[in-house]
């Protein structure tokens, strides 16, 4: 299968020849051809600009009676006694495409002695919780957490599943969709419903130098995940309390070849980097590791967590946890402040799907300014010490 | 005790960019590489080599002819044995179909103790594959591993990262981890292994080596379709600002607050 030139439409311009990755395309005097060597990757479709490449449908796979199939599922995560708010984020969204949909909202939420910690799933909307209680629900593994949510949808049939991209989502969902033969789009940065009622998944691809939407035509349900902070959390105006249905499971399904030894949380300068809604990020500009000291300052003022770009972890300024991008960790705070760093693309991926974007840098051609939504052309040595100043002075804190 | 290393072969991403007047994508010699994580599943396994007696690593990939490239790489630093996984029919495979194939394949090459992958792959980043190998092996699985040690000749005690901290898990063989940079930086080719990995023949398996159906891989076996592939929006809003700091850091308050940042 290669990708589809439709002989009409297409006008021999070549611009799709030119971003092929593999050479597949070549120029006939009156359209474009396709070699065997095409990878389906899709780079042309959106290339050409008169519409006259597709790519051809995927299988049916294994056809679901799919009309079996109804509403929407929310993975309900929580951390010591809270629910975690990515899962707020997605019940916003769940509700929304429910809405669109006419169709009810559940949420789905594993543990043990989770008594309580339903109820905030109501103020976000859920319209059902799904409750089971477990004592080897109590910590994660992928194979029980996995076994069990299979077995919920086997007997509910949602026909939309989203969950976190945490450590956690990303984990055993994956499990999910491999037990129950289904599709699953990972770091979705926005959701819809089409005209059919398929659930659109648009996601970042290549390190987010292109954007491509996808469905699940067949396979049910259809699942997606989508990063923390990525969307918006919404409580409800008039929460109602919905239903809460506790569901026994038999005890083979909790059977698990896993032992778990030890839960860290680790404190520390990494610690919050994930979750913090604002993040400052140092980079080799920073010269040497005394100098991070001024961002810790900056951070702890907004209440928030500093990371490193990979130049100044291999310096030696920052801790290898701290470190945001490709082979790091993926942030996206509501505020991402970059100071000292260049901008290179492996940190860019780590980072870009933060809300607010600030820069600062020396180099006013820094590719840094590029990807950020406010550039501070400035040195850092003299700007962030003024800022820190101008925080304390506004809260009329002495100096 | 067999190990076996999945290696992908990723465009450059760095390289892959739009066009800022045209749109359009821009190629400009995007180069294949092994997907960088990749580098770290390969040097897990060669460590354990290193440290235990009889191991044999394996190398496999899935894709076009050209995807050999990664394993010749991987032989060249110590892999003992390498497999392509090519076929026409394997073309637009997502992940479901790609662990599909790589399943039959790790069928094939049994006894197979424990399967290394990377944490994710960068063209897609989508971390899907390990998992959903290790389930349609109905396997046990880690992801995010830091360290791996071994209790026994079949368990193994390893740490994996999570978004607060880590967790310590004992898990029995065969098994299936995908791996961080902890583990070390890799290897570099060495002379010997370079010299052999040029005169190794890597066989390559297709549908009917593996005893699948056309129907089952590739695009047609696949759940997931892209509709449409476009460029990010470009930021319209940027400002860049430039001026004496104090100018600077009036603006950037004063803007930030607009934008209703916590704790401004
Ligand atoms: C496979 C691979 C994976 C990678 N993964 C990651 C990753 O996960 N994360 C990551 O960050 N990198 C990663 N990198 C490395 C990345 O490509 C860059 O090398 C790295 O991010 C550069 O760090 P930097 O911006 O701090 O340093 P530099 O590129 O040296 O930039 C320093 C910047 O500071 C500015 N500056 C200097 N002095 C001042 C001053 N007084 N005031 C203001 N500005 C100043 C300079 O103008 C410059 O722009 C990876 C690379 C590869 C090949
Ligand atoms: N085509 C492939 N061939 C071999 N291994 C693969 C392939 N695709 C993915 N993998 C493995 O699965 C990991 C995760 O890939 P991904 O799910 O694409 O992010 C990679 O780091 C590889 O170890």
């Amino acid at each position: 299968m290669k990708a589809i030139i439709d002989k009409e439409l297409c006008t021999a311009c070549g611009e799709c020849a030119d971003v092929c990755p593999v050479e597949a395309i070549s120029i006939r005097e009156e359209w474009a051809e396709v070699s065997d060597d095409c990878t389906l990757c899709g780079m042309c479709v959106d290339t050409c600009q008169y519409d006259a490449i597709s790519l051809p449908e995927v299988g049916t796979g294994p056809k679901k009676d799919k009309e079996d199939y109804k509403g929407i599922w929310v993975f309900a995560e929580w951390r010591h006694g809270e629910i975690h708010k990515v899962s707020y984020e997605l019940l916003t969204t769940g509700r929304k495409l429910a809405s669109k949909k006419g169709i009810p909202l559940g949420a789905v939420l594993l543990g043990h002695n989770l008594e309580g910690m339903e109820k905030s799933l109501f103020e976000y909307g859920a319209d059902v919780v799904y409750m089971v209680d477990h004592p080897s629900l109590e910590h994660f593994t992928d194979e029980i957490y996995g076994n069990v949510l299979t077995e919920l949808i086997k007997k509910y049939k949602p026909e939309i599943l989203l969950a976190g991209g945490t450590s956690t989502g990303r984990s055993f969902i994956p499990r999910v969709a491999a037990l129950l033969r289904t599709g699953l789009t990972a770091d979705c940065t926005e959701l819809d419903i089409n005209e059919e009622g398929l659930l659109v998944q648009t996601r970042p691809a290549f390190g987010g130098n292109i954007m491509a939407s996808i469905l699940c035509p067949h396979g049910r349900p259809q699942i997606a995940t989508v990063r923390p902070k990525v969307m918006k959390a919404e409580p409800l105006e008039h929460p109602t309390n919905g239903l809460i249905e506790r569901v026994d499971l038999p005890e083979e399904i909790f059977r698990t070849k896993i032992e778990v030894l030890a839960e860290h949380k680790v404190e520390g300068p990494s610690a919050n980097l994930v979750e913090a809604d604002v993040v400052v990020s140092g980079g080799r500009g920073l010269m040497k590791k005394d100098n991070f000291g001024m961002l810790y300052e900056l951070a702890e003022l907004l209440n928030g967590a500093v990371g490193a770009s990979r130049g100044a972890v291999e310096a030696g300024y920052a801790d290898s946890s701290q470190q945001v991008g490709q082979t790091g960790r993926t942030v996206a705070p509501v505020l991402y402040m970059a100071v000292g760093i260049s901008g290179a693309i492996q940190h860019v991926v780590g980072m870009q799907g933060s809300q607010v974007i600030v820069a600062i840098n020396k180099d006013k051609e820094a590719p840094i300014f590029d990807v950020c939504h406010l550039g501070i052309v400035a040195d850092l040595f003299e700007f962030v010490p003024a800022f820190i100043k101008k925080i304390k002075q506004e809260r009329g804190e002495k100096e | 005790m067999h190990i076996v290393v999945c290696l992908k072969q990723v465009p450059e991403t760095q390289n892959i960019r739009i066009d800022p007047e045209t749109h359009t994508l821009v190629r400009q010699g995007v180069a294949s590489i092994l997907n960088p994580f990749d580098y770290f599943a390969l040097e897990a396994a060669l460590k354990i080599k290193d440290e235990r007696e009889s191991v044999k690593v394996t190398a496999i990939t899935m894709g076009p002819p050209q995807a050999k490239d990664v394993l010749i790489d991987a032989l060249s630093r110590g892999a003992d044995d390498a497999i392509l996984i090519s076929d026409r029919a394997f073309a637009g495979a997502d992940t479901w179909a790609t662990s599909f194939t790589l399943a039959a394949a790790i069928k094939k090459l049994e006894p197979v103790d424990l399967i290394i992958c990377g944490k994710q792959a960068i063209d897609g980043d989508t971390a899907q594959v390990g998992p959903e190998l290790a389930t349609i092996l109905n396997w046990p699985y880690a992801t995010y591993v830091k360290n791996v040690e071994f209790l026994d000749n079949s368990t193994l005690k390893i740490t994996r990262q999570t978004d607060e901290g880590y967790a310590v898990w004992k898990l029995p063989l065969p098994a299936l981890l995908t791996i961080l940079k902890d583990v070390g930086d890799p290897r570099p080719r060495s002379y010997k292994c370079t010299l052999r990995a040029r005169k190794y023949d890597i066989p390559t398996w297709g549908v009917t080596d593996l005893n699948l159906d056309e129907n089952q891989v590739g695009l047609k076996g696949s759940f997931t379709q892209v509709i449409k592939v476009f460029s990010p929006e470009r930021r319209k809003d940027k400002l860049i600002l430039e001026g004496s700091v104090d100018e600077l850091v009036e603006q950037l308050y004063s803007w930030l607050k607009e934008q209703r940042i916590p704790g401004i």
